[in-house]
């Protein structure tokens, strides 16, 4: 028999969205294939590697992993922001607002955009603004960040069938661009983004977060739908799912159990420090090959392996 | 799978006899076609329509299994390109290398980690269960040695060699372990066809970095009457073996081309720069196709991660893991301590566990059988109700444990409390917990029974 290869037949792609604005402005998606298919069409974009930041001081909740290597910087969002791009050649920041959550410091609304626009300000590449996942608090923070980040091409994330009214009006005043977020359900996730069109937000500011599960809890969910997302997308023309997706990765694994326990509480799992870094890069290799184009890391050892396994697929 | 219905039919006797059990040939077609009935049914096939058939409904990809017992790794059988079109059925086998020209200490250690780092997750058990055993040209004597020392363990065994004579020697002695000869080359596929043959062991095909140079090879050890074939491309260049595996399984799948419908290896020890990049291109092909993975070694901390990868990628979409129903005690629990109780959805589990442990509160949790389903969707669905929730914590044996007499129910299950103290009995109070896992060390702290 001679050999000619099976042929994919593709017949979308995703859009182009470009995050941030100037010179350090970030370009996802446009891709006509599936992730890291470039054997089969041009895949003009490298999915990225977005650092994040904390608006409040994580000493309490992380590791020593993790704070290890921001120790210097961890109760000044700012300079954290300034030195994952100076340091660690951070090509997008993601501000957690942790501080806003209602169930924890509830800190006002405008202490936090307060805090986000100095991190905005701190940076000159894309910033992504992650709330709380409350619709209220959320919405207030948004709506100031939005009005005090005008011109930056801020992402604000994420944004819920309970919120999308609100965050979405915030983002078309002032030219930000959402993330639309939905609980791990293509159908779902097409019909926010059906929502958001009617509200009047354009498809090139627009990115999809399906939800992310960490390794061990839920990655095989989050894996699958973003794999029928990108067929849909690429192969059946559904154009409300043609959008960017970003997997909000690092704070999903650093928050489980094994990620956490010390060498010395779990020697049957090994090394902590290496272990919390392979559970991190190991979820976002399988969401990048599942059709992650950002996924948003934390620890700097895990980035550099990622980044170069990037470098390799492209 | 691979002939319609139509197609199956052309080949059937016509006479509508009905012996089948179905009125008409062409019906019986269709479902033979859809699998839903079995050939056998048919009094009046004939042979040649049999032979067809057969070979038309063998697996796309061949299921291969390597070693033996409690280690045995059975890989291919797989169906589709991505998981949620049914499932992965087989889950890759993960090997650690020891090689002839290692120092003693360091295979001692590798194998023994490999003896030790056994993890149990919702009731299944997580591990490795390959050893490969590399023949850095020491001869056939060192090799036996050191797989003498790899078979004591029962892993199952990937035997790799250049020299069909070490194979040979180590195939004459470990057959009955069912180790994978590793590698059928062009320098030497006949005679190490001939090997796997006569020792009825799996044997691997190594291409040249190509394809067709591996279409060459498994057509030629199937010419030889060799079945079960594992492929290596022989490429270790990450993009490109991910291209290759890909067009591999299409293939397979899609074109039902016979030579390349075999599971495939990944040298994953020579793919990646120290044991966190190897880990990384495993983590590739665990998702995308790969069926044994190869490392340099296999620290626990790197293990684990690949195992929770696999566990994951490997779970059946269709149906929900599921932790076992009973009663759960975290952080040393006593008689005062309190009593949650959730579903079983082994997500709802892991998270709600972790939540309840990392509060340091002592407590028991219990966890009652929704058939896998969140509690929402369970509630919602009349399997976490007041009357359900209520019988399993009368007959679980909790009321044993404790002097209390309050539970705590999920947030999102408040509509159940009424109807929960009422089937608990007098003197019992529902207390309604917090709707999200997150806010349970909170809630725990402040709790009073």
């Amino acid at each position: 028999m001679t050999f000619q290869p099976s042929k994919q037949v593709y017949s979308g792609k995703i859009r182009e969205v470009t995050l941030g604005s100037g010179d350090k402005a970030v370009t996802i998606g446009g891709r006509g294939v599936f992730a890291f298919h470039s054997f089969e069409g041009a895949v003009p974009n490298a999915p990225k590697i977005a650092m994040e930041v904390w608006d409040k001081d994580p000493s309490a909740d992380w590791c020593e992993a993790a704070k290890a290597p921001f120790s210097d910087v961890l109760s000044d969002p700012a300079a954290w922001a300034k030195k994952c791009v100076s340091e660690y050649g951070a090509e997008i920041i993601v501000v957690q607002t942790k501080s806003a959550d209602p169930n924890g410091d509830n800190r006002s609304a405008g202490d936090v955009a307060a805090t986000v626009k100095k991190v905005v300000d701190a940076v000159d590449v894309p910033v992504v603004v992650w709330g709380v996942a409350n619709h209220e608090k959320d919405t207030d923070v948004m709506k100031l960040v939005a009005e005090s980040c005008a011109g930056r091409r801020v992402s604000l994330s994420p944004v819920e069938e309970g919120d999308y009214k609100q965050i979405g009006a915030a983002s078309l005043g002032y030219q930000q661009l959402v993330v639309a977020s939905s609980p791990i359900d293509i159908n779902l996730a097409k019909q926010l983004n059906i929502l958001l069109g009617n509200l009047g937000v354009k498809a090139e500011n627009l990115l999809i977060d399906p939800t992310t599960g960490g390794l061990g809890y839920g990655l095989e969910y989050t894996y699958s739908v973003m794999e029928r997302a990108g067929q849909a997308a690429l192969t059946q023309e559904d154009e409300k799912l043609q959008q960017p997706m970003i997997a909000n990765v690092a704070n999903e694994t650093w928050k489980c159990k094994e990620s956490n326990l010390s060498t010395e509480d779990a020697p049957e799992l090994g090394d902590a420090a290496q272990r919390g870094i392979l559970m991190e890069a190991v979820t976002a290799v399988n969401l990048l090959i599942a059709g992650a184009d950002v996924v948003v890391m934390r620890h700097p050892e895990a980035i550099k392996l990622v980044r170069n396994y990037i470098a390799k697929m492209m | 799978m691979g002939l319609t219905g139509i197609q199956i039919f052309k080949l059937m006797p016509k006479t509508n006899c009905g012996e089948c059990g179905v009125p008409t040939c062409l019906a019986f077609a269709m479902n033979l076609a859809s699998g839903k009935a079995e050939l056998d049914k048919c009094p009046y096939v004939s042979a040649e329509a049999k032979e067809k058939l057969a070979a038309e409904s063998a697996p796309p990809i061949r299921p291969v299994t390597v070693g033996t017992g409690e280690y045995a790794v059975k890989v291919g059988g797989e169906t589709v390109l991505f998981r949620h079109e049914k499932t992965f059925v087989n889950p890759p086998g993960l090997a650690v290398m020891v090689s002839t020209a290692e120092e003693g200490a360091s295979v001692d250690g590798k194998i023994d980690r490999f003896k030790k780092a056994q993890y149990d997750r919702v009731g299944l058990k997580l591990r490795a269960e390959m050893i490969a055993v590399k023949d850095a040209g020491g001869g056939a004597d060192a090799f036996c040695a050191l797989a003498a020392k790899a078979a004591a363990t029962g892993a199952a065994m990937i035997f790799m060699s250049d020299s069909a004579d070490v194979l040979t020697a180590a195939a004459d002695k470990f057959k009955d372990k069912k180790p994978l000869l590793y590698a059928a080359t062009a320098a030497n596929v006949e005679a190490v066809g001939n090997l796997a043959k006569a020792s009825e062991c799996p044997v691997a095909v190594k291409g040249d970095g190509t394809l067709e140079s591996v279409i060459a090879l498994s057509e030629k050890l199937t010419a030889m009457g060799v079945k079960d074939i594992i492929i290596d491309t022989g490429t270790r260049e990450l993009k490109k073996a991910f291209s290759e595996q890909i067009m591999i399984r299409r293939s397979a799948l899609k074109d039902r081309f016979r030579p390349l419908g075999f599971p495939t290896i990944i040298l994953a020890n020579e793919m990646g720069d120290g044991i966190m990049e190897e880990a990384l291109v495993a983590a590739t092909f665990i998702a995308k196709y790969g069926a044994l993975m190869v490392m340099s070694d296999l620290q626990p901390h790197v293990l684990f991660p690949l195992l929770l990868a696999r566990l994951n990628i490997y779970t059946d979409p269709q149906r929900p893991m599921t932790a076992e129903q009973g009663i759960y005690p975290i952080n040393n629990p006593d008689e005062n301590s309190p009593v949650l109780v959730t579903c079983n959805f082994s997500l709802t589990y892991f998270i709600v566990s972790g939540e309840v442990e990392g509060s340091r509160v002592p407590s028991w949790l219990l966890v009652q059988d929704t058939e896998g389903l969140s509690v929402m969707t369970a509630w919602a669905a009349g399997k976490f109700s007041g009357e359900s929730v209520g019988t399993f914590i009368n007959k679980c044996g909790i009321k044993d444990k404790i002097k209390h007499k309050t539970v705590i129910i999920p947030g999102y299950a408040a509509g159940i409390s009424g109807e929960l103290e009422e089937e608990l009995g007098a003197g019992w109070t529902v207390q309604v917990g917090p709707r999200e896992a997150s806010q349970i060390p909170k809630f725990l702290k402040s709790f009073k029974a």
